[in-house]
């Protein structure tokens, strides 16, 4: 019982940093409400390195690969790295894919819910409804048997594949060759960001304590709806308090709907966005900050989850579906309702097709 | 006996939760990763099971006992 305490104590602890580390960065030059976004720095680094060419959001974001690199070593050094992978990946990059579809079309991964509640920008309150309904329904699926069947060890060289990738675009945003973009200053969200060495070290800081703590996002609510267990949703409430009372120190919060930073008032838009990565990530088995930190420790079926989220980045900003601080496409709400529709098939598919074979096998 | 190895949490838990539906005194579940190790024996812990862990080669093989 008394380790059962510790492991809450040590996740609050976790969030507590990670929240304060978080504001800190908005401060320090991200952008406001994103001192950290997995979705939005997934979508910057994909503009960095041309995926796309929206010029207001191309940067490659140290805190990515920090984390992928600090979950790395942590998992290294606990003896918990392994290559592991082969359930489904292509049904994983598609879940994936249509995840960065639904952040981008509320402005922000669920670790940027959080920050933007902490801001005091009251549109994300519909996200997180349309976000736990989304966990719901990926809960509905799960009680029935969901399962994109099991991983394999895989050879050891695959679980390295993804942290060495991360070391490679990291040279690239120190060398700055000619064929990587940077977001001019004054054009956008890109072009706002803490100094290299920061950002990295938070990131390294944060993928430490993700690794150790299994902190998930989507984990809090799953969790706490399927068996009372409130262990994670405590690192999450965590993150939310320390953000805030950092925001009401630094003078990072300002409460209302209307001139959030990086955020539009399209309430139902919001929540359908975060519906969808929702239940997207409950079928994943996590959150995209999970989904970075598990690649980071060779799990090579979040990698591909992770290359999903950076292709699904790069179309929404090909094909104009990512919402801007004027509102939601009417692409982007078409993408939407379509990823909806994808994520309930994929769920049906792997619950009841499945179950039907393991029945006969019986 | 549970096999969950190579399922990601949180479904060795619900595999888990499941076969206590039995009403049984004595279950085996196996894994093979920390993480889903750790959530089981949260889980079992808090359904009134005491968990003893043996590893061996990379896998986690719980006894839940009450």
């Amino acid at each position: 019982m008394a380790e059962k305490k510790n492991d809450k104590l040590l996740i609050i602890i976790a969030g507590l940093i990670i929240g304060v580390i978080a504001a800190g960065l908005a401060f320090l030059g991200n952008p406001k409400n994103m001192g950290f976004c997995i979705a939005c720095f997934l979508r910057d680094t994909a503009g960095g390195l041309g995926l796309h060419r929206a010029a207001p959001v191309q940067y490659i974001r140290p805190e990515i690969i920090g984390i992928v690199l600090g979950a790395f070593g942590a998992a290294f050094a606990k003896k918990e790295f392994g290559s592991k992978g082969g359930s489904a990946p292509m049904t994983r990059f598609v879940l994936g894919f249509f995840a960065m579809v639904g952040c981008l079309m509320f402005l922000g991964c669920p670790f940027r819910m959080i920050l933007r509640l902490a801001g005091g920008d009251l549109n994300a309150i519909f996200g997180l409804v349309g976000f736990v309904i989304g966990i719901f329904c990926g809960i509905f699926f799960l009680k029935n048997g969901y399962s994109l069947k099991r991983t394999y060890s895989l050879t050891p060289a695959e679980g390295y594949i993804f942290p060495i990738m991360e070391v490679i675009v990291f040279v690239l945003l120190l060398a700055k060759p000619a064929f990587i973009f940077f977001s001019e200053e004054g054009a956008g969200p890109g072009a706002m960001h803490a100094a290299i060495g920061f950002s990295l070290a938070a990131g390294l800081i944060v993928g430490v304590l993700a690794q150790r703590t299994r902190l998930c996002m989507v984990g809090g609510v799953r969790d706490l709806a399927l068996f009372k267990e409130t262990r994670l949703l405590w690192g999450f409430i965590a993150i939310f308090v320390a953000a805030l009372i950092t925001n009401l120190i630094l003078g990072g919060f300002k409460l209302g709907m209307t001139e959030q930073p990086v955020a539009h008032t399209d309430g139902l838009w919001n929540c359908l966005g975060m519906l969808l990565v929702g239940f997207a990530c409950v079928l994943l088995g996590g959150c995209p900050l999970r989904q970075l930190v598990m690649s980071g420790e060779g799990n090579a079926d979040s990698a591909v989850t992770v290359l999903g989220l950076i292709v699904g980045a790069a179309f929404c900003h090909n094909f104009g579906l990512a919402s801007s601080g004027e509102g939601p496409t009417p692409a982007g709400k078409i993408a939407v309702i379509i990823g909806i529709a994808v994520v309930a098939l994929i769920g049906v598919v792997n619950t009841y097709v499945k179950a039907e074979k393991a029945s006969e096998a019986a | 006996m549970v096999d969950a190895r190579g399922q990601s949490c949180p479904i060795p838990v619900i595999m888990t939760k499941k076969a206590m539906k039995s009403n049984e005194d004595y279950y085996e579940v196996l894994v093979d990763s920390k993480t889903p190790c750790e959530n089981v024996t949260r889980f079992a812990q808090s359904q009134g099971y005491k968990v003893e862990v043996e590893e061996k080669g990379g896998e986690y093989l719980l006894k839940l006992s009450r």
